[in-house]
């Protein structure tokens, strides 16, 4: 299976944190493949090493055949014109109408006529729902159509891979089911390559087919969702089902508790 | 050597902030000229920062020439000399006043603005959405904004120059009655057009040069939270205000010694 994006061996560092210690990823070409993994494993960091906003210390990412950290300014734009992200926020512009903001990049990357683009905006709000919207300025939007008319936005350039960045964070079930069927039926329409980075395992496995769990600076696990469900790893089955204690301790790192009591009352 | 230790430490830092906000100044006015697009942003940020910042200007503006204009009276009459009431207003604005009043009240109008507006920007994640756009935040966010407070500045300057002079014209004149026409002619004797209105013009881009990139730096490093964002307008604040008075001693020694 032909993969749009390679990382291979990749070690990343914040500061003196090290957050990814030889981590390898795959992304087949015209999936939906899921990242997850518990909170502050690096999740996002991987997104944003795939759109080159931030440089790994060593290691290799492909996106397309590109090795994406060895870009110059320009051919990294010219890329980044062929990949969207649907940031958490929504990242909406704020002085920006819902049809303005969703016309920005067409209007950036391309010389089309105002009525051309007019009608572009017009399909891609129509797609995501939100045609009655345009007028609409995002403080007047909910957080579902928010992340919607961001949704919009990011397929405005048709690119051939979007990355999702825990879209379904704080959304009611409506609004999670909206988007859930937007993922996967413009996947399918428009013959995308998505990358889904959650921890919402109920919604992700469902319409994921391809899976990779991140932990301890490491993808611990990676296969379609029926295979992780019945994965050995204690991790992952604590992580799968949620469970409150295991080789993630429900404690965080400290002393021995009886000898730390004790000791105050001394 | 503790000390000296965090003295170098310190001192790294400053230059190595200095350096970092001279490469994003640069990366944000040098390039490829587009004025199709980046003209109408620059417009839009000559009315959020000069048009809107017009009314605090000219309302300092006269009264501080008010002020001015009896603070002098009061001095001067006592020496007979109140004809020289109007060359004291004038040269005080155009030389010190109207370029330092105006830079220290940009700062803390528009400079914060900017520094709030653009540090929100980043916690909110819309440059990282321009970038992941290919659109670059510098040139389209930083740019107009710079140019905008470089241009702006001066002309608030002027303004507030203009408008103090008739301030203390009309205490002057009007209210204390110092002679009309020696007001006028004696500032218009004395009042010299390189020396004194070319030098507070180039010190008010000085300032504006100086504050406005303080203030687009401090938003752009923001740390993405809310008092992350709070410190950096704080210190746009501060920092800017420090730079005008300082640099302003040194180019009155230049311009005046």
């Amino acid at each position: 299976m032909e993969n749009l994006v390679e990382i291979k061996d990749v070690h990343f560092y914040r500061g003196a944190t090290p957050i990814y210690k030889g981590v390898n990823l795959r992304v087949p070409k015209g999936k939906i493949t899921a990242v997850m993994g518990p909170s502050g494993c690096g999740k996002t960091t991987m997104l944003r090493l795939i759109g080159g906003q931030l440089k790994p210390r060593s290691g290799s990412v492909q996106f397309a055949g590109e090795e994406i950290p060895g870009l110059s300014r320009q051919r990294l734009y010219d890329v980044r014109k062929r990949m969207s992200m649907l940031f958490q926020s929504g990242a909406l512009f704020t002085d920006m109408t819902v049809a303005e903001n969703v016309a920005f990049p067409i209007q950036e990357h391309t010389k089309l006529s105002q009525e051309l683009i007019d009608t572009i905006v017009k399909m891609k709000l129509q797609a995501v729902g939100l045609r009655g919207a345009g007028q609409l300025m995002p403080s007047e939007l909910s957080g579902g159509m928010a992340r919607r008319a961001a949704l919009a936005r990011a397929i405005a350039l048709d690119p051939e891979l979007i990355m999702y960045d825990e879209p379904f964070t704080g959304q009611d079930p409506i609004s999670m089911g909206m988007i859930v069927k937007l993922i996967r039926s413009l996947n399918e329409t428009l013959g995308l390559t998505s990358i889904v980075v959650s921890h919402d395992i109920h919604e992700t496995m469902g319409i994921a087919d391809h899976v990779v769990i991140v932990a301890n600076m490491q993808v611990v696990a990676e296969g379609s969702p029926e295979e992780l469900m019945n994965h050995d790893s204690a991790l992952v089955q604590q992580f799968l089902k949620g469970e409150p204690d295991g080789p993630v301790p429900f404690h965080y790192q400290a002393p021995d508790y009886l000898d730390d009591l004790m000791a105050r009352k001394a | 050597m503790d000390k000296l230790a965090k003295l170098g430490r310190s001192s790294l830092d400053i230059f190595s902030g200095m350096g970092a906000a001279l490469i994003m100044l640069l990366q944000s006015i040098i390039g490829k000229p587009q004025p199709a697009k980046s003209f109408p942003l620059f417009l839009r940020q000559m009315y959020v920062v000069g048009v809107q910042s017009m009314l605090i200007i000219i309302i300092s503006g006269m009264f501080i020439g008010m002020v001015l204009g009896l603070q002098g009276y009061t001095i001067l009459v006592d020496f007979g000399a109140e004809q020289a009431l109007g060359p004291m207003v004038a040269l005080s604005l155009l030389r010190e006043l109207g370029p330092v009043v105006t830079a220290l009240l940009f700062a803390g109008r528009a400079g914060s603005a900017l520094t709030a507006e653009i540090g929100l920007m980043r916690a909110t994640e819309q440059l990282s959405s321009l970038e992941m756009m290919a659109v670059d935040p510098l040139r389209r966010v930083v740019a107009p904004r710079f140019w905008a407070g470089f241009v702006s500045m001066p002309m608030l300057a002027l303004m507030f120059t203009a408008v103090g002079i008739i301030g203390g014209y009309w205490v002057g004149v009007q209210w204390l009655g110092v002679d009309d026409g020696a007001f006028w002619s004696v500032m218009q004797a004395s009042v010299d057009w390189r020396a004194d209105v070319m030098n507070g013009v180039i010190k008010s881009l000085v300032f504006a040069f100086v504050v406005t990139w303080i203030a687009l730096y401090k938003g752009y490093t923001a740390e993405p939270t809310s008092a992350g964002i709070s410190a950096a307008t704080t210190s746009t604040v501060v920092t800017g205000s420090l730079a005008v008075l300082g640099l302003d001693f040194v180019l009155t020694a230049i311009m005046f010694s």
